[in-house]
This record gives C-alpha cells, sequence and structure tokens, in this order.
C-alpha cells in the first residue's frame, strides 16, 4: 500500500510537477482550440461534398473519408512530421499536429454531418427550395440546424476523442499535459506525475462522458 | 532529376523497400496478433460487464460505472504510459506486448459495455416478461432472450468503436512494441530514408481498408438497431 | 363447490405504485376449467391483477394460490410456478431473434429440462392445435399479427399450465385477424383448459365465458354470468360501461 502511494499518489513530487502541466495543460488547451474548429469546420465541409451529385468528387471525398479511417492518427502524425521533411516540407510540431488532426479528424466529423443530414427527411429541402430558397441557402438555413441538432450527442462524443487525442501530440515533442508529464516522471522515476495527469484528464472529459452515458442510456418503450 | 523521381526516391525507394520488408512484415503479424486479441477479450469483458450491470447490485455497478467512465475519460496513451512505466515500481513486470493487449482490452471493454449496455435497455419490457412468465429464470432470460437481441442492435457502433481503438495498437511503439509504426520509424532512422514509412502506411491502410468498407457495410445492413 | 378444485386463488390482494393504489383488496378464485371474462374501464387494474397472478408484479398486500401452493410463501420456486400460469400479452411479445419452433421449445428445454428432440415434437404438436405447423421455421417478423398471437398461445400452453392468464389478446389486432386467434382460444377452453380472459371481445364472452367478473378503480363490482352482467347488471357503474362498450 505504501509502495503505491509512494509511486503513483506522491504529494511532493505532484507538487513538484505541477506547474510544468500547467504549462502543459495551457499547450493542449491552444491545441484543442485549434484542432476542435478545424475538425468541425473540415468534417462540414467534407459531408458537404460528398453530397455532391458530380459522381468523380462524391467517390473520390468518400474514398477519402475511408482512407483517413483506416490510419491510425499516430501513424498519420508521423509520416507528417518525420516523413515530409524528405520531401522538403518541413513543419513545426503544432503544425504538423494540425494537419494531421484535420485530416483524420475531418473523416469522422464528415461522417456524423453526413447521417445527421440523412437523418432530415426530402420533405424539409423541397419546402425550403419551394420558398425560393438555392440549394446552399436551403442547406444552411434549413437542413443543417436540424441535422446538427439530430447529432449533437455524436458531435460532442467526437470531440471528447479528440481531446483525447490530443496526447498523442506528445509523441512528436509537442510539449502538451501529457509531454510535460512523462518528462517530470523521466526526470523523478515516480508514475505521480502521469496519474495528475490522468487527474487532470479525468476532471475535464468526465462530465462529458457522464452526460454522454446519460443520453445513449435512455430506456427504450 | 525531375519531381517524380524525387518523390519516388524518397518514399518508393526499391533497395530499401527490398531490405526493410521483413521488418515491416513482422510489424504486421504483431499488429493483428494484438488487435485480434484487443478484440476478443475487450468485446467479450465488455459483454460480461453488461451482463453483470443487469443484476442491478448497487455496490458492484457503482464501481462497474466509475471503471467505464475513467476508461473513457483517459487517453489511452495515459494509460500505456502509466501501466508500463508504474507497474514495474509496485512489482509488477509486463512486457510492453501485454501492456498495450491490457491497456486496449479495458478500454474497448469499457467502450464496449456502454454500447451493450444501450442495447439491453433498449429491448423492451414485454420481452422481459414474456420469457419469465414461461418460467426461465432472471440469468436464462438475460443470456437466451435478452442479450441476443442487444446484441444485434449493437453491431454498427461496436464495429465503428472496435475499428477506432484498435487503430490505437500503433501507440504501442511509444514503449517499444515492434508493431509496424515502431518497426517504420526504427527502419527511417537506420536507413535515413522515408521509405519504410511509407511502407508502414501502406501496411496500415491494406490492413485497415477492408475493416473500415466491412464496417460501412455492416452500418447499412444493421442501421434498423434503433427500430 | 368443493373447494380442492379451486386452480388459483387470491385473497385481499392490493397493489400500489408509489402513492398510487391500483388494487384495493381484490377476492378472486377460479376453478378447474372455468373461463373467467374480466372486463372494465382502461386502467382499472385489470392487466395489474393479471400479473399479480404471476408475480410479474409484486403485489404489496394478500396472496396468491395455484393449485395449493401460496406464491407469496417463502422459498418458493416461482420460475416453476410460472410454468404452471401461461400468459399471453397484448403485444405478443415473441422473442424475434428465434424461430417459431424455438420461440416455443427455449422454456420446454430451460425450465422443463426436456431434450431438443422432445421439445421440437411438442412444438410440432402445439404449432398444429393452433394451425401454424407450417411456419415452424420462420420468424415472428414474417407472421401477421394473428398468427403472432397464435404462436404466443402454443409458446404458453407447450409448457402445460394449470391456467392461462390472457391480458387483451386481441385488442392488438386487424379485425379481419381476431377469429383466428379466439378460434384457438375456443378450442383451449373445450379442451379443458381453465382461463382468465381480459378482452372486449363481448360476442366470444356471451358464447364462451361461464364467468364475467367487472372491475372498477381496483376493485371487484359484480360477477356473474354472462346473461346477469350484459342484460340485467345490478350496479350503476356496471351498466354504465355494459351500454358504453355495446354501443
Ligand atoms: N409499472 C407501473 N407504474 C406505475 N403505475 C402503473 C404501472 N403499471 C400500471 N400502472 C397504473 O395502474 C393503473 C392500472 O393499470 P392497468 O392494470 O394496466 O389497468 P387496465 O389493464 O385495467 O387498463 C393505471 O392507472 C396505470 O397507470
Ligand atoms: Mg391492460
Amino acid at each position: 500500500m505504501d509502495l503505491i502511494v509512494e509511486n503513483f499518489f506522491n504529494i511532493e513530487i505532484m507538487r513538484q510537477a505541477f506547474p510544468l502541466l500547467l504549462r502543459g495543460l495551457g499547450t493542449s488547451a491552444l491545441l484543442c482550440l485549434a484542432v476542435i474548429p478545424l475538425g468541425l469546420i473540415g468534417g462540414l465541409v467534407v459531408a458537404l461534398m460528398a453530397r455532391t451529385h458530380i459522381r468523380v468528387l462524391r467517390f473520390t471525398v468518400i474514398a477519402l473519408i475511408d482512407f483517413f479511417r483506416a490510419v491510425p492518427p499516430l501513424v498519420l502524425l508521423i509520416f507528417i512530421y518525420s516523413g515530409l521533411p524528405f520531401a522538403g516540407i518541413q513543419l513545426s510540431p503544432f503544425v504538423a499536429v494540425c494537419l494531421g488532426f484535420l485530416l483524420n479528424n475531418s473523416a469522422y466529423y464528415a461522417e456524423i454531418y453526413r447521417a445527421g443530414i440523412e437523418s432530415i427527411g426530402a420533405g424539409q429541402m423541397e419546402a425550403a427550395r419551394s420558398t425560393g430558397l438555392n440549394p446552399l441557402q436551403s442547406m444552411i438555413y434549413v437542413i443543417l440546424p436540424q441535422a446538427t441538432r439530430n447529432v449533437l450527442p455524436d458531435l460532442l462524443s467526437n470531440t471528447v476523442e479528440v481531446v483525447k487525442l490530443t496526447s498523442i501530440a506528445s509523441v512528436v515533442a509537442l510539449p502538451e499535459l501529457l509531454y510535460s508529464a512523462d518528462m517530470a516522471r523521466s526526470i523523478s522515476y515516480n508514475s505521480s506525475p502521469i496519474v495528475l495527469a490522468a487527474g487532470i484528464y479525468l476532471l475535464i472529459l468526465w462530465p462529458s462522458v457522464r452526460l454522454l452515458s446519460r443520453l445513449e442510456h435512455r430506456v427504450g418503450h | 532529376m525531375n519531381r517524380w523521381d524525387l518523390f519516388i526516391e524518397t518514399f518508393f525507394r526499391p533497395d530499401l523497400i527490398e531490405k526493410y520488408w521483413p521488418d515491416i512484415a513482422g510489424g504486421v503479424v504483431v499488429t493483428v496478433q494484438v488487435a485480434v486479441l484487443v478484440v476478443l477479450t475487450g468485446i467479450a469483458l465488455g459483454l460480461l460487464l453488461a451482463m453483470i450491470r443487469s443484476y442491478s447490485l448497487r455496490g458492484v455497478n457503482l464501481v462497474l460505472v466509475v471503471f467505464v467512465d475513467v476508461m473513457r475519460s483517459l487517453p489511452p496513451l495515459v494509460l500505456i504510459l502509466l501501466f508500463y512505466f508504474g507497474l514495474p515500481s509496485v512489482g509488477i513486470l509486463l512486457p510492453s506486448f501485454a501492456v498495450l493487449w491490457l491497456v486496449l482490452s479495458l478500454v474497448l471493454a469499457a467502450f464496449a459495455e456502454e454500447i451493450f449496455w444501450a442495447g439491453i435497455l433498449s429491448i423492451r419490457k414485454g420481452q422481459w416478461e414474456a420469457a419469465r412468465s414461461t418460467g426461465l429464470s432472471f440469468s436464462q432470460t438475460l443470456t437466451f432472450v435478452i442479450v441476443p437481441q442487444a446484441v444485434r442492435m449493437t453491431v454498427a457502433p461496436l464495429t465503428n468503436r472496435t475499428i477506432a481503438i484498435t487503430k490505437n495498437t500503433a501507440l504501442g511503439t511509444v514503449i517499444g512494441v515492434s508493431e509496424i509504426l515502431n518497426q517504420a520509424t526504427t527502419a527511417q532512422s537506420f536507413s535515413g530514408s522515408a521509405t519504410p514509412l511509407m511502407m508502414g502506411g501502406i501496411a496500415y491502410i491494406v490492413l485497415f481498408i477492408p475493416i473500415v468498407i466491412a464496417g460501412r457495410w455492416i452500418e447499412t445492413r444493421f442501421a434498423w438497431r434503433r427500430a | 363447490m368443493n373447494q380442492t378444485t379451486d386452480i388459483l386463488v387470491a385473497r385481499g390482494l392490493r397493489k400500489s405504485f408509489g402513492e398510487l393504489e391500483v388494487l384495493k383488496g381484490i377476492d378472486f378464485s377460479l376453478r378447474q376449467g372455468e373461463l373467467v371474462f374480466v372486463i372494465g374501464p382502461s386502467g382499472s387494474g385489470k392487466s395489474t391483477m393479471l400479473r399479480c397472478f404471476n408475480r410479474l408484479e409484486e403485489p404489496t398486500e394478500g396472496s396468491v394460490t395455484i393449485d395449493g401452493v401460496n406464491l407469496m410463501a417463502p422459498g418458493v420456486d416461482i420460475n416453476s410456478m410460472r410454468r404452471q400460469i401461461g400468459m399471453v400479452f397484448q403485444q405478443f411479445n415473441l422473442y424475434p431473434h428465434l424461430s417459431v419452433s424455438r420461440n416455443i421449445t427455449l422454456a420446454l428445454r430451460k425450465v422443463l429440462k426436456r431434450s431438443a428432440s422432445q421439445a421440437e415434437e411438442t412444438a410440432r404438436e402445439m404449432l398444429e392445435m393452433v394451425g401454424l405447423e407450417e411456419k415452424a421455421d420462420a420468424y415472428p417478423g414474417e407472421l401477421s399479427g394473428g398468427q403472432q398471437q397464435r404462436v404466443a398461445i402454443a409458446r404458453a400452453v407447450a409448457l402445460e399450465p394449470k391456467v392461462m392468464l390472457f391480458d387483451e389478446p386481441t385488442s392488438a389486432l386487424d379485425p379481419e385477424l381476431v377469429g383466428s386467434v379466439l378460434q384457438v382460444m375456443r378450442k383451449l377452453r373445450d379442451s379443458g383448459m381453465t382461463m382468465v380472459v381480459v378482452s372486449h371481445e363481448m360476442r366470444f364472452a356471451r358464447e364462451a365465458a361461464g364467468r364475467i367478473v367487472f372491475m372498477s378503480d381496483g376493485e371487484i363490482i359484480e360477477e356473474g354470468t354472462p346473461d346477469q352482467i350484459f342484460e340485467n347488471p345490478s350496479h350503476r357503474r356496471t351498466r354504465e360501461f355494459v351500454a358504453e362498450i355495446s354501443r
């Protein structure tokens, strides 16, 4: 028991690591602020493109969605960060992460938007068009608001996954929360900083996770 | 050299492909092993937990929900580092392969439990009543009537979640599991070329694209899940 | 009347959902081979009473005795008792993932521990009785409502229950499908099955019921032969209800 407290819940070590972790948390927050809007917007654009009547474009977009859903995000990130420099494209860790997340998350968000749009009956589009709105206006003012509301839980769920995913940025030496915690761990030879980081992730994400499971568990009639 | 040659030279150098393909193939075997084990243990454990949850034992369910929430809230990489570097200090020495398997199984189990539980809750009360009225016990009803129906409803969401979590096998590279990404980055640093990375990327695509496409098919096929 | 031939006896049955008292002291008994109809306004507690008879609903107070065995007694094997009390639901509640035949054999095998071949033989006999022997391998989703309800009856009868409880067995059916289900119920009664039927099929009640029980507001207001209840009810509430449903 003492061994566990000593190695995982060592208050002294946590206290020392705290400022470092706080800075890491700041970087994580900044990262989220960049990648979540990027993914949400990218996904929407991709979802709309996937509905085009131009067959080639539609097919290409869907193939790309599947492509980026098949590649592990870490593989994509490492390819961008340490593969592209060989082709003369050198990106900072932050930009590399943003690019990787844009490609990966857009595919996931797009699938959610697509399901949302498909959940809206054709009658809505017809009604909107019959009042003289053009297709894009109908989409923006009539279809999307309803579609988004229908898939709000899925959007939230995916956003939780995106926040968790920012931890892989540590692999390309971006000093976010997990990177800082792992640094503190290797200096102190003690896992308490990682436990502290876990606690911080939990504090931030648990409420959303709880809310999601509430939404998922509405009893059938 | 024109651009095309430069591209080939950077990402598809034939000599390096020849040299490193056995390593990458070895990585594929490891990735497949971890993935299959994770899917089997994760889903089985998730189903078991969802069934246990059906018995409405207060203390047990509290522990269960906390476990599930924690596993859903924490990034898998945090858990991997915690298990890999933390457990030895309390006398538990696990090889990196086992750590990766254990962590991903627990994460998948947590998500699967939530999905199965939602499925169990969605079965109409009449199914319970009909079964109990014929004299089937609670456990028999759960096993033969409720769970088989619940599982059918969960195929689509479970497939997508399983694919997402299985892809996390790549995280094993951080603790030195010799899966595809690990082999690729090692080869990259030895050869000083991006070719092994490209090979690794292609290996993942070849491995996961069929699964993603199968997932799409399953999604349309089982679209009646919320009926 | 000989006490020992009472198959089902309920005494002082009460049931509350929170503040709401749904059954306010029900005394009810059923003789071997009897078919009793239970009628009454929606919400009067008919379903709740039936469900207390096999403890799908836990009575707040009172006792239920099936063929001399008190269901409320501590240590009673409720599953083995329930097997002896067949129940048919308004919504059929067939298992959608099992074939018609497996719907019937499940409890035969798991509760009565019959062998697979014995259970299948029984299922075949039961399906023949309800006129659906050719549907043994169909799935519930492929059947009409009337056919599903007949399978549900077969599923219950296969367990050789001492009494059958029917909760509005024809209310969810299109009118043209009602007849086939009533036909099966008639056949059951003729074979000597003891039955409690909650239903508003007046013509069937007149023809088949030995006794009619009128419930209102969680109480049994009045009971008697079909003639008494339909032609000459002694309570105002019965009269009003009968007038309402005969319109
Ligand atoms: N599980 C329950 N929880 C709360 N109230 C219930 C429940 N089941 C039935 N009731 C209430 O009990 C009353 C009687 O219901 P029920 O027995 O279904 O009547 P009937 O079958 O005669 O229409 C109704 O007011 C109903 O709302
Ligand atoms: Mg009712």
